[in-house]
């Protein structure tokens, strides 16, 4: 659950640049992941009908069968913090701005979002929008969602969102000392305010996540019926009520009253929940299904063989990395440092990727993602990334000249998602380069890992991986590496850090701020809290039935602009 | 017989409270804050997870959440998931396609199980025998999940004869298949149980007797052979139902069958506990009957057997 | 009919116990040695082949599983990422797992833990449950009623919540917590089937004759009851000692199997699975292992059962 989605299966990759890929877009294939960015997907066929189906195909009216799995919450947008309830919400709903597939935002719902300080923001919506029960959508429609959102007896998932906005502390007390928050202001019906308490130059970026949609007033009478059959404001709605059927699908039919950017190009969209991926790739693959964003572990070496230019393979904003607690002994100080850096030394990380995900992974170079504006290849000390035995060896000795080193290097991991097998490989790689005991430290379940991480009770490294919220750099870092932050499960604290993010947050050029960003990210590979590993890829296929289709940044296909051959 | 039945059903009463004594026990002492874990790897906000924990009743005590529970189940409010659905609907959702999925798997195991077991103990030693021992080996030996993904690999993707999602509500055709892979290994035992069992009475007294007096060799057969050989493979196939309901985990997955197991391990793994135990509670009952069955086949199936 | 009195070749002159319960006392060969029945059977099992077939067998995998290092000297855990998935070559008769360990090598270092896993498994469900089966069906009344309706809750807890809690609870993830895992959850069914097969065999004639000759209650279960109604147990025992090594493969695909600094044929087939596509041979060797190892013992509990039972002796 939540967007780091601790049930994925190590199967998200691609081969950038490599020579994997179409047959047929040769050209396409040797692009690299820059070219791939602007290009957005691979397997997308804008501009040309893939030949051996569809070419004279009518368009067909049937809705398009998209892979999915069932929502763990009701479909309420700040109560959904995974992919399967969040696929939907994007489909039903439209925000202030929405991604395109290369990360960039543009205006939905937002006629203009204007700040001069990074710090207040004045916040415009389009004229005569609807929900799709023909209630208007107005500036109260977003500021009544935000407050229902952050208040703590609403209990929503996502209610650390709305932290930067000022009266959050007030209504996220227990009990709350204010209802809605001070810094959201109704102007007029299309015009709200927004204060935040301290300058965060990307706070626009963000206002593309499902936590920002609008919510209509019938949502507030009775929560728990809109959380079965919501009624949103985006390109889809749902095809009747009790569409959303459990564990089973949910259909959405075209919903007319939305005037965005999303358009819907096809005649609606069906998703279809599957419990397993092997199941759903046999769907996909026997022409029951259309598209598909996650791969089985049993098809990574041979889906592309399989669907040909119907393969999908390109890299997307999911970090992978085991986080080596501070406190942890022999891992503190500077022969802390030095362990750390032997070994990210000693993980052969380009091995693996080939070997355990068939390419469908690649080697981290720094601490983000390669889709997201502002990532570099080159941050000086990303050498430590890299596979070097004899380099790894030198560093442990140093480290053992300090204080000798006993007992088991353990990462520990959720054995009910499938992390095993690289889990595996990772220790071995240590074990056999380091010659020390280097074993995966099983949990059972997702929870029994988080209590043991969230309580400091876990006596070894552990697994982290983040799935961005929204496509920006600091999304990366600031929650996760920041003193104090939520996600700081390894209790790393560096002012020099902290002083560099809080100037990148209050810069509001965008490239001063993504080089200050990247300037933050020398000092974490130097202390290393946590060892990247790789970008997990946005990896899946498209059925012979339909084009057009593109994987969005955050590796789910963009539904709206898929086109059905009869 | 009345009195008997009637005492087996008075003795459900006990079985009940201890089954789901142990299974909220159980489901209590399951490590990790699965409020926690519904965060992700994102923060975790205290009061959120506080409201949350309140709502679940995961701020009492363990014999207070038992209790409420006991409430629940007499005024038929089992309460929810965590995706907030009450969980009387999902067991509503759950139960019918598992049910017959089970079905099919007892009927394929059974009928199969018996006949060939019954053609191999008749030739003990024969290449019918032989190829019997083999197919039961590779059915042991090779786990259900390789079964089942060979299965649909084969008649899904290559053969196109099913579909690889069966979904939730599926045909008795659809569910060949998935019940076949349910129903694999138990077939194994059904086999060898009979064919040890018809290999033991072929030599018994009353069959000689019958054969003596001249009866045809068919009604031999089928009366005093398989009738005494049951006992063994009607226990086992009364203590595989359950079996097969909450453990088609891997089957439900392979086939995308929304059912039992799938959804009991899903709860497991999410610590849901009163999805756990309104599940488990179900099957007890279910297992208490089947049983109860069992028992009163058995004197159906040797007459010497009674009871009172 | 059967027992120590009747001796082969005289059952045909034995009449119906119910006229003339002395009769088959009678025919008690004085001068013969004291025989059980459990001795008997040893006199049998020597004369078969296939026990001894399936003895040298179980031997082999006894001593591969205690000494696996004269088979091989790779080092199973060792991996070569290079080699993923490659063939058999000079060395490596068997190949390669994804993560580029030698197939041979793991096949003979996980005979041990899935050996072990599957033995201790299995005695203690047979014992466990043969114990409780035979009480409960034997006794009956309270006694059944208590422990039938014990089994029956046992029944009802699920393999993955359970095996979750103990392994919580023991702190710890082995061959020992994995038998002990797959036992909690299989006596049951054995208790039931051995149940099922004393209430057959109670009412058999010789029971009756054994009762009559003076022998307390406990006498007769034990010499009389529990060796005739074996039989449904022994096949039982037999194919689960089989279903237990792939079990924890299961356990294994579901996350809560050994670990993997544990080399084991079930963790090896687990780990197949996700090559089937590609490279399903790598899935043959660990199964073949295991189908060795089943076939050994279900030939020896067929053998087992037949000595068992005195009809079959003659053949």
């Amino acid at each position: 659950m939540s967007s780091f989605q601790p049930d994925e299966k190590p199967t998200r990759i691609g081969r950038v640049g490599g020579p994997v890929l179409s047959r047929r877009d040769g050209l396409r294939s040797a692009l690299g992941a820059a070219a791939l960015l602007a290009l957005a997907a691979c397997g997308g066929n804008d501009d040309e009908p893939s030949g051996d189906e569809s070419t004279g195909g009518a368009s067909s009216t049937e809705p398009v069968t998209a892979w999915g799995g069932e929502p763990q919450n009701p479909l309420v947008p700040t109560n959904t913090n995974e992919t399967g309830g969040g696929k939907i919400l994007d489909a039903i709903f439209a925000g202030l701005v929405f991604y395109q597939a290369d990360g960039k935002p543009v205006n939905d719902l937002a006629e203009s979002i204007e700040t001069t300080d990074a710090q207040n923001y004045t916040i415009k919506i389009k004229a005569d929008q609807k929900f799709s029960d023909g209630s208007p959508v107005t500036a109260t429609s977003f500021v009544d969602a935000w407050n229902y959102g952050a208040l703590v007896t609403n209990a929503q998932l996502n209610s650390y969102f709305f932290e930067p906005i000022v009266g959050y502390a007030e209504v996220s007390a227990e009990p709350p000392t204010a209802q809605t928050m001070s810094g959201l202001k109704v102007v007029d019906d299309n015009t709200f305010t927004v204060a935040l308490t301290q300058p965060e130059s990307d706070f626009p970026l963000r206002l593309g996540y499902s936590s920002f949609y609008p919510l209509p007033a019938s949502a507030f009478t009775d929560i728990k019926a809109f959380g079965e059959n919501p009624v949103g404001n985006g390109p889809y709605k749902l095809a009747e009520t009790g569409a959303w059927k459990h564990n089973e699908r949910i259909d959405l039919v075209v919903n007319d009253a939305y005037a965005g950017g999303r358009k819907a190009k096809n005649g609606g969209l069906s998703i279809v929940f599957y419990a397993s991926l092997d199941t759903a790739y046999s769907d996909l693959t026997s022409g029951n299904l259309d598209t598909l964003d996650a791969l089985p572990d049993s098809a990574l070496a041979t889906f592309e063989s399989d669907l040909g230019d119907r393969a999908v393979n390109q890299p997307s904003a999911v970090f992978q990395s085991f986080t080596i607690p501070q406190g942890l002994e022999h891992f503190q100080g500077d022969e802390g440092k030095l362990r750390r850096q032997a070994i990210s030394y000693a993980i052969d990380r380009a091995s693996i990727c080939k070997a355990v995900f068939q390419g469908t992974r690649t080697p981290a170079k720094d601490f983000t993602s390669p889709v997201i504006a502002g990532y570099s290849e080159t941050i000086p000390g990303n050498e430590v990334l890299s596979f070097d035995a004899a380099k790894a060896k030198a560093l442990w000795a140093q480290a053992e000249a300090i204080s000798p080193y006993s007992g088991t290097f353990t990462i520990g991991y959720n054995s009910d998602g499938g992390h095993q097998t690289w889990v595996d490989a990772t220790t071995a790689s240590i074990r056999q380069t380091l010659g020390i005991q280097a074993e995966g430290a099983p949990y059972a379940t997702f929870a029994q890992l988080r209590s043991d991480v969230t309580d400091r009770t876990i006596k070894g490294a552990f697994r982290t991986g983040w799935q961005a919220d929204y496509p920006g750099l600091y999304n990366f870092l600031a929650p996760i590496y920041a003193t104090g932050a939520g996600s700081n499960d390894g209790d790393y604290t560096n002012p020099e850090f902290d002083g560099l993010l809080k100037q990148a947050a209050a810069e509001t050029d965008a490239d001063a701020s993504q080089k200050l960003l990247q300037q933050a990210q020398e000092l974490l590979f130097k202390d290393l809290p946590a060892i990247p590993l790789w970008y997990s890829n946005a990896t899946g296929g498209f059925g012979e039935s339909v084009s057009d289709v593109k994987f969005g940044w955050n590796s789910v296909p963009i539904y709206d602009a898929i086109t059905k051959q009869a | 017989m009345g009195i008997y039945i009637g005492r087996r059903l008075l003795q459900m009463i006990p079985v009940f409270i201890g089954a789901t004594l142990l299974i909220y026990a159980m489901v209590f002492l399951l490590p990790g804050d699965p409020i926690a874990a519904l965060f992700g790897d994102k923060p975790v906000s205290p009061g959120v997870a506080a409201q949350l924990r309140a709502q679940y009743h995961l701020d009492q005590p363990f014999l207070v959440q038992y209790l409420l529970f006991l409430k629940g189940v007499f005024t038929l409010d089992l309460g929810n998931t965590f995706s907030g659905q009450p969980v009387i609907d999902v067991m509503a959702r759950a139960f019918p396609v598992t049910i017959r999925l089970t079905v099919v798997a007892i009927i394929v195991e059974a009928v199969l199980g018996i006949v060939v077991g019954l053609l191999a103990g008749l030739r003990r030693g024969g290449w019918f025998d032989s190829l019997s021992l083999f197919v039961s080996l590779l059915v042991i030996a090779v786990p259900i999940f390789v079964i089942g993904f060979v299965a649909r690999y084969v008649f899904a993707e290559k053969l196109r004869w099913i579909k690889a999602s069966v979904g939730p509500d599926p045909t008795w055709s659809q569910l060949l298949i998935p019940g076949i892979v349910l129903g694999s290994v138990s077939f194994a035992y059904v086999l060898r149980l009979t064919r040890n069992s018809v290999a033991e009475n072929l030599t018994a007294d009353h069959v000689r007797t019958a054969t003596a007096k001249g009866l045809k060799p068919g009604r031999v057969l089928t009366v005093h052979v398989l009738r005494n050989s049951l006992i063994p493979v009607v226990t086992f196939l009364g203590t595989d139902v359950g079996g097969l309901m909450a453990g088609a985990v891997v089957t439900e997955g392979i086939f995308n069958i929304p059912g039992v197991g799938g959804t009991l391990y899903q709860a497991i793994i999410r610590t849901e506990g009163a999805t756990v135990v309104a599940f488990v509670t179900v099957l007890v009952i279910i297992y208490l009957v089947v049983n109860l069955l069992v028992d009163l086949l058995y004197a159906v199936l040797d007459p010497r057997i009674r009871y009172v | 009919m059967s027992d120590t009195s009747v001796r082969p070749g005289q059952e045909h002159f034995v009449a119906p116990l119910e006229e003339t319960p002395l009769r088959a006392v009678d025919a008690v060969d004085d001068s013969a040695p004291p025989s059980s029945q459990w001795g008997e059977a040893w006199r049998q099992l020597r004369r078969r082949p296939l026990f001894w077939v399936s003895v040298v067998l179980i031997l082999l995998v006894v001593v591969v599983a205690a000494v696996p290092s004269l088979f091989t000297s790779t080092n199973p855990r060792f991996q070569t990422l290079a080699d993923s998935l490659g063939d058999p070559r000079d060395g490596h008769p068997f190949g390669f797992t994804r993560l580029g360990e030698d197939v041979y090598a793991r096949t003979i270092y996980g005979a041990r833990a899935s050996v072990v896993v599957g033995l201790l498994s299995t005695v203690l469900v047979t014992v466990v449950g043969g114990v409780v089966g035979a009480i409960a069906g034997y006794y009956g009344g309270i006694w059944d009623a208590l422990l039938s309706r014990i089994s029956d809750i046992f029944f009802a807890v699920p393999l993955v919540l359970g095996a979750i809690v103990l392994i919580t609870s023991l702190q710890s993830r082995s061959t020992l917590t994995v038998s002990l895992v797959l036992s909690l959850f299989a006596w049951p069914q054995t208790a039931r089937i051995m149940r099922g097969s004393v209430l057959q065999t109670r009412s058999a004639e010789f029971v009756t004759a054994a009762r009559a000759l003076g022998l307390s209650r406990l006498q007769v279960l034990v010499r009389h009851v529990v060796p005739n109604a074996l039989g449904p147990v022994i096949v039982i025992a037999t194919i689960s000692l089989g279903t237990f090594i792939a079990a924890e493969a299961t356990l294994s695909y579901l996350g809560v199997g050994l670990p993997s600094s544990i080399v084991s044929w079930g963790g090896d087939i687990s780990a197949a699975q996700t090559s089937l596509r590609s490279a399903p041979q790598v899935l043959f060797w660990p199964a073949a292992a295991l189908s060795v190892t089943v076939l050994s013992f279900i030939m020896l509990g067929d053998v087992v059962r037949d000595a068992l039972d005195p009809k079959a002796r003659t053949r």
